[in-house]
């Protein structure tokens, strides 16, 4: 009986987030007349793209029971490391996505072999990353902003195909390739695994190791997906850029599932989550709530979201 | 007054349909000790339980000095002056010695009330610390940070905190299971003390000399059951072990074979810093090698280090006449060796996980197209072994933790099954798992044994160990102290072995 009814629990805190989201935005629709209009839809999917993309990457580390706090000083390193080789008539546009994306998953990786050599919790490694990160931007734009960057490069943040916003194609194709990871590839399968029981992880012949590395390497090269779009769509490398970031996307990979303790959690949650922080944000604006209520209504939101998905678990 | 500071009568206990504890009766006098002794399992546990109140007995009376515990719990036990000196030690490191034995009874120490009695003042507590240890006729500082003690020195410190606590009943769990002979020494001299000041102890261990040397009265427990309580004076070694083990093996294990295939594992010589030494033996192909032995004689330690979990210092594992270096345990199951362990829940599976996804762990290189897992071969070969193993689920997708412990313990085996080993450790592979389960897992250890398969088989359950294997390989302290064969062993046997 009681296995019965928590596992339906489970089922309807699962589900919640959906039905919670569905109806705020049905409320949305009726109350603010410009909410439920394409140009607002497009607005959204624009705003949640780099905080969404954010949270895909620091949703395979929290799934293998890690967290990662580098994320937003790796969007301000990458977006510097990208805005270098963007500007007008020197390199291919190739270039600086390459040394951007490189640049990222090389942040990840360092932080993945530091994490599984010294054994020193992600949460430390991480943050001392984050400083890091913070520094090299600094240093690598001498505490500058990097402008003057070449249209082909501008069309990535802020561009359009056929009226939609570029950066919600790259959102749609990043969401498809990690939701395929996770749920179809041996590697996701193993992350589940080693946050679930890492111990028991390594028992079954899984290098646990390899399994961390490519969950860190993997969450850099999406942050650095996420700081080119930045820079593109600012159309300036900014040292500054993507303070704080890290915590939203954190919000939005626990608003939709994943727990902070590893084991579970899924992309769609995690899209939903960076939705719904997006729509409230948008909708608070439409209704012209100033944005320090904006926050209170956020952290009610992340605490009520993790209540819920604790009822939904007794085991 | 009576001679008799506690009294229990008629305690029963059920933990879902299985009895635990059935009609145990037992008493103890003032400034005696008594020792309680039975076979991992017999009881023992929770009848200490019970009496601290941190079970509930369902029927039965706990008499101290005349007034009835039933009910309490453990606090208040505490104050009626029951204390428990726990085998795992109740500590908190980072606090002083002194503040450990007064924790939770700061207001008490410092001797004043009202507002000023939540101010604390440690040098009161110290005072009284020095006093009591003094009185204990130990050198201990109690100023001293708990972690930087030995041991047996926070063992002295937990009985100094019995002692201020009024005990007047300690038990002691295992004192001396981690303590070395000059500390064993200390605590029997407290332990007189304490007797000459008329307190009662209950004292278990598992060793047989210290039970003859320190106890007045042993009581033996079996499968929950009062066997019962004689003198020290009047026992010996042989007839306390058939007290503790008499009983007759069930018709529950299936025949053995005459398996004597192609020798699979063999080890020469392991060693491993403090754990086990010199440690040789072989394994055939269908056969079931047993590991007997006590609880830290090192048995799951030598399973550990054969799969790869632990490293060891000395010898050689060689598997077909190949000396293999194993260091992790993917080297292990590629080299064809599987473990079952003892830690179901800690190493066995992963609780949130389904049923076939827990299976494949092991073997998902079988079932992958590139990077990507095929998924229809990989239900396949889940719906196979669920069907083989007789496990029950309602589906492949049920998560593990929603199983019995019976069928969590297949699903285990299921996952090592798949990865296609031929040398099998299977380490209590019945702890936790109820009557009918067991018998399904005999018969399937025994099928793969008959099917080449070479199994270890660890038990601290000597029925098992006597029903199941060929051969029993007897372990005591990290030694190797007996290779016995199916045809010489008894229980009394193993169990002379087991405490050398």
């Amino acid at each position: 009986m009681n296995t019965i009814s928590s596992s339906r629990f489970g089922k309807l805190g699962q589900y919640g987030i959906f039905l919670a989201f569905i109806l705020i935005c049905i409320v949305l629709a009726l109350s603010t007349p410009k909410f439920f209009t394409v140009s607002n839809l497009l607005i959204i999917g624009n705003q949640v793209s780099i905080n969404a993309l954010l949270a895909f990457g620091v949703t395979f580390v929290i799934i293998t029971g890690g967290i990662d706090l580098s994320l937003g000083s790796m969007v301000a390193v990458t977006g510097v490391v990208a805005a270098t080789f963007a500007h007008p008539d020197t390199f291919p546009l190739l270039v600086p996505l390459f040394a951007g994306l490189a640049a990222g998953s090389a942040i990840g990786a360092f932080n993945g072999l530091v994490i599984t050599k010294s054994k020193v919790p992600p949460f430390i490694v991480t943050l001392g990353t984050m400083t890091i990160g913070r520094g090299l931007a600094l240093i690598l734009s001498k505490g500058r902003p990097i402008s003057n960057l070449s249209d082909a490069f501008n069309f990535i943040g802020g561009g359009n195909v056929f009226g939609i916003p570029f950066p919600i194609i790259i959102l749609i194709i990043a969401f498809v390739i990690c939701s395929v990871i996770l749920n179809k590839t041996v590697l996701g399968r193993y992350m589940y695994a080693v946050g679930g029981n890492e111990p028991a992880a390594r028992a079954s012949g899984i290098r646990v190791s390899n399994v961390k590395m490519w969950v860190y390497t993997i969450c850099g090269l999406l942050s650095a997906l996420g700081g080119i779009l930045l820079t593109s769509r600012i159309t300036t490398g900014q040292p500054n850029a993507g303070a704080g970031f890290e915590l939203d996307a954190i919000a939005a990979a626990i608003i939709g599932g994943t727990s902070t303790s590893g084991g579970t959690g899924t992309m769609t949650g995690t899209l939903i989550g960076a939705l719904l922080i997006g729509v409230i944000s948008n909708s608070l604006d439409l209704l012209n709530v100033t944005s320090y209520y904006q926050q209170v209504v956020m952290g009610v939101i992340i605490i009520g979201a993790v209540v819920l998905d604790g009822l939904g678990r007794k085991d | 007054m009576s001679d008799f500071i506690l009294k229990v009568k008629g305690l029963s206990k059920s933990f879902s349909g299985v009895k635990a504890l059935d009609n145990v009766s037992f008493e103890l006098k003032r400034g005696e000790v008594h020792a309680l002794m039975g076979e991992n399992g017999a009881g023992k546990s929770t009848f200490m339980k019970s009496l601290i109140g941190l079970v509930t007995p369902d029927t039965g009376e706990i008499l101290l000095e005349g007034k009835s515990l039933t009910g309490n719990d453990v606090n208040e036990t505490l104050k009626k002056g029951i204390s428990m000196i726990h085998q795992e030690i109740l500590i908190v490191p980072e606090l002083t010695v002194a503040q450990n034995i007064f924790l939770g009874r700061e207001k008490e120490a410092s001797g004043k009330s009202g507002l000023l009695a939540g101010w604390l003042n440690d040098s009161v507590i110290n005072t009284k610390a020095e006093q009591l240890l003094t009185g204990m006729g130990v050198n201990i500082a109690p100023k001293a940070k708990m972690k930087y003690l030995s041991v047996a020195q926070m063992q002295m410190v937990e009985i100094a905190k019995a002692i201020s606590n009024n005990a007047r009943v300690i038990i002691m769990d295992e004192p001396t299971s981690a303590i070395s002979d000059k500390e064993v020494a200390v605590l029997f001299r407290i332990i007189r003390d304490l007797k000459a000041k008329g307190v009662g102890i209950i004292y278990i261990s598992h060793k047989m000399d210290e039970i003859f040397e320190i106890s007045d009265t042993i009581t033996v427990l079996r499968d929950g059951k009062y066997i019962g309580t004689k003198s020290a004076f009047d026992l010996d070694r042989s007839s306390l072990i058939s007290m503790m083990v008499g009983r007759e093996i069930d018709q529950m294990f299936p025949e053995p074979s005459q398996g004597n295939g192609e020798e699979l594992l063999s080890v020469e010589n392991l060693g491993s810093n403090g754990k086990f030494s010199n440690i040789s033996f072989k394994v055939r192909a269908g056969e079931i090698l047993g590991l007997a032995g006590l609880m830290g004689a090192g048995r799951t330690e030598i399973a550990r280090t054969i799969f790869g979990l632990d490293s060891f210092d000395e010898g050689q594992i060689q598997i077909k006449n190949d000396a293999v270096r194993i260091r992790t345990p993917r080297e292990a199951i590629r080299k064809g060796i599987g473990y079952v362990s003892e830690d179901r829940k800690g190493l066995g599976f992963i609780p949130r996980m389904s049923v076939k996804d827990n299976m494949t762990l092991s073997s998902i290189g079988n079932h992958r197209k590139g990077a990507f897992i095929d998924q229809r071969s990989e239900q396949s070969a889940t719906e196979r072994m669920i069907a083989d193993l007789r496990i029950k689920t309602s589906g492949t997708h049920q998560k593990v933790t929603y199983l019995s412990g019976g069928n969590q313990q297949k699903v285990v085996i299921g996952k090592v099954l798949l990865a296609s080993p031929e040398i099998i450790i299977l380490d209590e592979p019945t702890r936790g798992v109820d009557v009918g389960a067991k018998f399904e897992i005999y018969k399937l250890i025994r099928n793969l044994a008959d099917q080449g398969i070479a199994i270890i088989m660890i038990s601290s359950e000597l029925p098992e160990i006597l029903g199941m294997s060929d051969r029993i390989l007897v372990l005591s302290k990290g030694k190797q102290t007996a290779m016995l064969s199916r045809a010489e062993a008894t229980q009394e046997l193993i169990m002379k072995y087991a405490v050398a």
